[in-house]
């Protein structure tokens, strides 16, 4: 067990090496740079620009720059925001929270729905349950998430009664630091719902029609004709004996809805305003903050393989094969 | 029992061919030939947008901004088209009663080339009187017709989802096969770059891969940008699948035949291994058009993609992510609308050929 953590821990650092070093490539093939803009302003005279790109590397080839952006890397420092005049560290750190707590509850959300929901499709098997489930599978798979997300901001916008609203976009009121504890956290958390029920829904879909078919499987499996040949309950046939064995070859999904959730994210957070590490990107491409581009790209893929570590470690904790193999 | 078996085998038919059984099997799939049809509609009037739209992509009129929907009603034997008066406060229309215009077929309108070739000006429909306006799906903040600017979007965005995966997929078929067929250190560094991709969340690689082209270029230009970022991330899990199955196929006797018989790598790659994971291909090919076409979306929707006035349906979604907007003009969602039933028109039809092509149940 140990050795396989140890491996896929190892894994990620050519990974996470390769991704850093495909960004920066890009990125320096992008044409001008942050003071590309600034060089049009009169007032700035050009030595004092000369300056500042020799201060953060910038008129050295990308391979130089890629080396001075991994050194400090090392040492736990990002570089420095050009566009928003403060480390990069902190502001990274701050937004990748941000998405971490929205993708968090996005993923809480929609697994606790599409569980249950999906056993239950797979016990009323073709009833009308099963039928308006799996009809309301395909409508959730086929909404893309621009527009599901612009439709939440429609109904935030519209609906509108005296306890129950929604905030239009942003993670706290503008007198956030004015407040007790107790209502920051409040407002915080009045903040977060919507975006994350959006988020949620476009995941949901897809999990609830796994646990369905793997379900059903499940319950074809000879096992379960011997549990209830011997008279044992329906429920206790299906939620103690089948459900434990069909929700395993659902773990191996939790990546791949990893990947989705991230990239849901990126847009619901650009939609709606959340101040997380995909609108950041956005904020930062159009700055043309390479640096803080890269910095985001290698953070959302970390946070991507790390998610997988964790779906991998869970398989291998509720399934002894796979552990033995390994 | 030898009696009966050739009374029984009398009325049997002519072997199916195996297309034969897959079209017979999706044939009697009607959620999957519903899907069908709505995609060959879509994609002809994609295809005669010109014609089929009242007005061109970029005619405004800004007496008409956030002008709600016109629909032609039934006066006697003929369709009319009401008018609205803009009164009381900005941008509120009322009808006027008892002021309209016939609609007419066929009738001179704006210019534009059918089929991008022909120059034409003859309209599906429309008054023919610039006063009377058709707008089936309201205005925009320019007062131009949402109805045709959907509908010359479509052509982007549609043709963005055929055209991008036939390039990923070609790309990802023969790299695969290549990798799946020389094995060893080609195939270690091919899949180690897959995996490479595959790893960055897929709009993070896109921002960054878009970071690499110029902002400011012309709209055939962005047109090839979109397909060549989407095909770049989409030909590794494509890849991926097909050296799997290359995998398995290298091993089997027709292929030792086509070696012994001295065919060069390529040829049995191309001609002999890629041929059998087509089944595949193309259930693949047909749940992922969805992909490009949402890519295409976010990357005009973001501003970064498709530039007005040209239209493409992530475009036109963005001035609806201004919530004054949204809240008054919801009409504005309309391409949103279009997404959602082209992507459950895909999905539909792609599930059909995936059960359809599943000959073990």
């Amino acid at each position: 067990m140990w050795s396989f953590v140890l491996k896929r821990l190892l894994h990620m650092i050519p990974l996470l090496l390769g991704v850093s070093l495909l960004t920066f490539l890009l990125m320096s093939l992008a044409p001008g740079d942050y003071f590309t803009a600034l060089s049009q302003n009169p007032q700035i005279s050009p030595t004092t620009i000369a300056h500042l790109k020799a201060q953060y590397h910038l008129d050295k080839p990308w391979y130089v720059q890629y080396f001075y952006w991994f050194n400090s890397v090392l040492h736990g420092d990002f570089g420095y925001s050009m566009a928003y005049k403060i480390p990069a560290t902190s502001l990274i750190f701050q937004r990748l929270w941000n998405t971490f707590l929205l993708s968090f509850f996005a993923l809480i959300i929609a697994w606790g729905i599409a569980i249950p929901l999906g056993v239950w499709a797979a016990v009323k098997k073709d009833t009308w349950v099963d039928r308006s489930c799996s009809l309301f599978a395909f409508v959730g798979l086929s909404v893309p998430d621009v527009l599901l997300s612009l439709l939440a901001l429609w109904f935030a916008a519209t609906v509108h009664f005296r306890y129950f609203w929604f905030p239009v976009g942003g993670a706290q009121s503008a007198l956030y630091d004015f407040m007790p504890p107790v209502q920051q956290f409040w407002d915080r958390a009045h903040h977060l719902i919507l975006p994350a029920i959006v988020l949620a829904a476009s995941d949901l879909a897809g999990i609830m029609r796994r646990m369905r078919s793997c379900l059903l499987d499940t319950l074809r499996a000879e096992y379960v004709t011997a549990a209830r040949a011997r008279g044992l309950g329906e429920g206790w046939v299906v939620y103690k004996h089948a459900l434990r064995n069909a929700i395993n070859p659902l773990l191996t999904i939790f990546g791949y809805s990893l990947a989705a959730l991230l990239s849901g994210a990126f847009i619901v957070e650009n939609i709606m305003a959340w101040p997380g590490l995909g609108r950041l990107t956005m904020e930062a491409f159009f700055a043309k903050d390479s640096y803080l581009v890269v910095d985001c790209v290698v953070m959302a893929t970390a946070l991507l393989v790390i998610g997988n570590f964790i779906a991998d470690l869970l398989l291998a904790w509720s399934d002894p094969r796979i552990r033995l193999n390994k | 029992m030898n009696e009966t078996a050739p009374n029984r085998n009398r009325d049997i038919e002519q072997p199916l061919s195996p297309w034969q059984l897959f079209w017979r099997r999706l044939k009697s799939r009607r959620i999957a030939m519903a899907g069908g049809v709505i995609l060959i509609f879509l994609y002809l009037v994609a295809l005669l947008a010109g014609f089929v739209a009242p007005y061109s992509y970029d005619r405004l009129d800004t007496n008409f901004s956030f002008h709600p929907p016109i629909w032609p009603r039934l006066q006697g034997a003929h369709l009319v088209v009401p008018r609205y008066e803009q009164g009381g406060a900005v941008f509120s229309y009322h009808l006027i009663e008892n002021d309209s215009k016939p609609l007419h077929f066929f009738v001179h309108g704006d210019k534009y080339k059918l089929f991008g070739l022909i120059p034409a000006s003859i309209h599906l429909f429309g008054t023919g009187d610039k006063n009377y306006p058709v707008f089936l799906f309201g205005a925009d903040q320019f007062g131009r017709d949402v109805f045709s600017r959907l509908l010359y979007g479509s052509q982007i965005s549609l043709s963005i989802g055929i055209v991008g995966i036939l390039l990923s997929f070609t790309f990802g078929m023969i790299i695969g096969g290549i990798s799946g067929y020389f094995i060893g250190a080609t195939d270690t560094v091919i899949m180690r770059l897959c995996e490479l991709i595959m790893s960055i969340p897929a709009l993070y690689l896109i921002i960054s891969l878009r970071a690499a082209f110029p902002a400011d270029m012309s709209s055939a230009k962005v047109y090839a940008m979109i397909i060549i970022i989407l095909s770049f991330i989409g030909w590794a899990s494509m890849a991926r699948v097909i050296r799997g199955m290359t995998l398995s196929l290298r091993e089997q006797q027709f292929i030792l035949a086509a070696r012994a018989l001295g065919q060069s790598h390529m040829k049995i790659i191309v001609r002999h291994i890629l041929p059998n994971t087509f089944s595949y291909v193309i259930v693949a090919a047909t749940l992922s058009v969805p992909y490009y076409i949402l890519g295409e979306v976010v990357l005009s929707f973001l501003g970064v993609g498709i530039q007005e006035p040209s239209a493409s349906w992530g475009n036109m979604l963005t001035s609806a992510q201004n919530t004054e907007y949204l809240k008054n003009y919801p009409w504005l969602l309309a391409p949103g609308a279009a997404i959602f039933v082209t992507v459950l028109a895909f999905n539909f039809l792609g599930d059909g050929l995936r059960d359809a092509a599943d000959t073990k149940s």
